[in-house]
């Protein structure tokens, strides 16, 4: 589904991305951890191609979005993506925002739109706040909105950068619950995030990545339980 | 010191022309200037560099050169080559008009680029491409913050239109002008026109302010 391939990256002569690897398989949840600086980020944001390619490939379905010929737009209509601080539309109601891209992009109507959009609310329970502005929302409640929002489109990836990182503690778990439920239902999902609770529950498979390689990858109860690698152990030493 | 009002009445109806025409002026070179200034700035954001250099030089030569100067250039240059002869008022018209879009490209490109890159990259998330991500996330969002910034600019646009009256656009100052000149009287007609001037700038401020207020309340 996804196929990454020797892919790196520079910000000038800084180089974050060293030569990445990955395939993730259909309805896999693939969790990336790592230090700050690891490159984990720039890693998610280089599969839509937010971040230029400095070298290699990435594959979406077969589709090289390195390749110049590539419609970017078409494979990012696929490919979903929720932000750790959140960028919901200021000047847009909840449902505005999340009927947005249908509407524009998909070119659906109006009452389609609305119906999806509203069933979409439900399932992540903000049904109660269509018609409110993001700004009196909750941080909680943002990120879930964002989640519909990014489903709206119907993709068949879902990328997470950090989701619950900008979050209140107490606000952690609903929005996990929601992703939790993705993954249930199998979307084929990579999620950047500190929560190791929950890259040991939802993961099929955790990454850690440091210094702009993938130090390890394993199932979440071997990586967390036995780490083969230093680097690894010395991480996960500072964090559990 | 006597206040010869007399005088202000008889020239009534010539000030009244002028301020027709200094509201038209005014008009035109904020219609003009903005849909000017809005096609610059984006010219000016631009990637490529190369591209993005005669905007560029657009704005440094009309922002760093006085306008006085620009309408004498204009007026006395560049009109007579396409049109034959010179003519006050297209020379005023498309001077200040030059003028403010340079200013006006600024406004838009700070507006555009003050938004977060975050409402881009996730407008670009969703499969919309870059010009309906300007279109329904950032130009709406940016616009209001533009309203300041412009309103200022038009204010500014009104007041140096008298600047027209050196080349005998009849506009305010043309009329202002020629009442000292007739009468030697100093405070009768200056005073007169800065009246005038302060009810114009006043409105629009106060129309600036009513749409400022709604924007926010929405």
């Amino acid at each position: 589904m996804i196929k990454v391939a020797n892919l790196q990256k520079s910000f000038g002569s800084h180089k974050v991305l060293n030569g990445i690897d990955v395939i993730v398989q259909p309805q896999e949840v693939v969790v990336v951890i790592g230090p700050s600086g690891s490159g984990k980020s720039t890693f998610l944001r280089c599969i839509n191609l937010l971040e230029t390619i400095t070298d290699g490939h990435v594959l979406i379905e077969g589709m090289d979005i390195t390749d110049k010929g590539t419609d970017i737009n078409k494979v990012r209509e696929e490919v979903g993506m929720v932000f750790q601080h959140f960028n919901l539309f200021p000047h847009k109601t909840v449902i505005e925002n999340i009927m947005l891209a249908p509407l524009k992009v998909r070119g659906i109507d109006e009452n389609q739109a609305r119906a999806k959009a509203m069933e979409l609310l439900k399932k992540v329970g903000l049904e109660d706040k269509a018609e409110a502005y993001p700004a009196s929302l909750s941080g909680g409640q943002k990120q879930r909105v964002a989640i519909a929002r990014a489903l709206a489109m119907e993709p068949k990836i879902m990328l997470f950068d950090e989701p619950t990182s900008a979050l209140d503690p107490e606000m952690v778990g609903e929005v996990l619950e929601v992703i939790k439920q993705l993954a249930r239902e199998g979307m084929t999902m990579v999620v950047v995030t500190h929560e190791m609770g929950f890259a040991k529950e939802v993961g099929d498979r955790v990454i850690f990545m440091d210094s702009g390689l993938i130090i390890e990858e394993n199932q979440p109860k071997e990586l967390f339980e036995n780490p083969q690698h230093e680097r690894t152990q010395a991480f996960l030493s500072k964090i559990l | 010191m006597d206040f010869r009002f007399d005088i202000i009445v008889e020239y009534s109806p010539y000030l009244l022309k002028g301020t027709l025409l200094t509201i038209g002026l005014s008009l035109a070179g904020i219609a003009i200037g903005t849909i000017l200034g809005l096609f610059i700035g984006l010219g000016k954001m631009q990637r490529r560099k190369l591209l993005a250099w005669p905007f560029d030089w657009y704005i440094t030569f009309f922002r760093g050169t006085p306008l006085f100067v620009q309408i004498l250039l204009i007026h006395f240059g560049v009109v007579p080559v396409f049109l034959g002869q010179t003519n006050g008022i297209v020379a005023t018209i498309i001077a200040l008009s030059l003028n403010a879009a340079a200013y006006i490209a600024e406004i838009f490109r700070a507006g555009i680029q003050s938004i977060d890159r975050g409402q881009m990259e996730a407008a670009r998330s969703l499969g919309m491409s870059h010009v309906q991500s300007m279109r329904y996330v950032i130009l709406p969002q940016a616009s209001k913050r533009m309203i300041p910034p412009l309103g200022n600019e038009f204010i500014v646009l009104i007041k140096e239109s008298s600047l027209a009256a050196i080349v005998a656009t009849p506009e305010i100052m043309y009329w202002g002008r020629s009442m000292a000149g007739q009468y030697y009287r100093v405070w009768e007609p200056y005073l007169t026109a800065a009246v005038i001037y302060l009810i114009l700038t006043l409105s629009l401020s106060f129309l600036l302010n009513l749409l400022e207020r709604r924007l926010k309340t929405e």
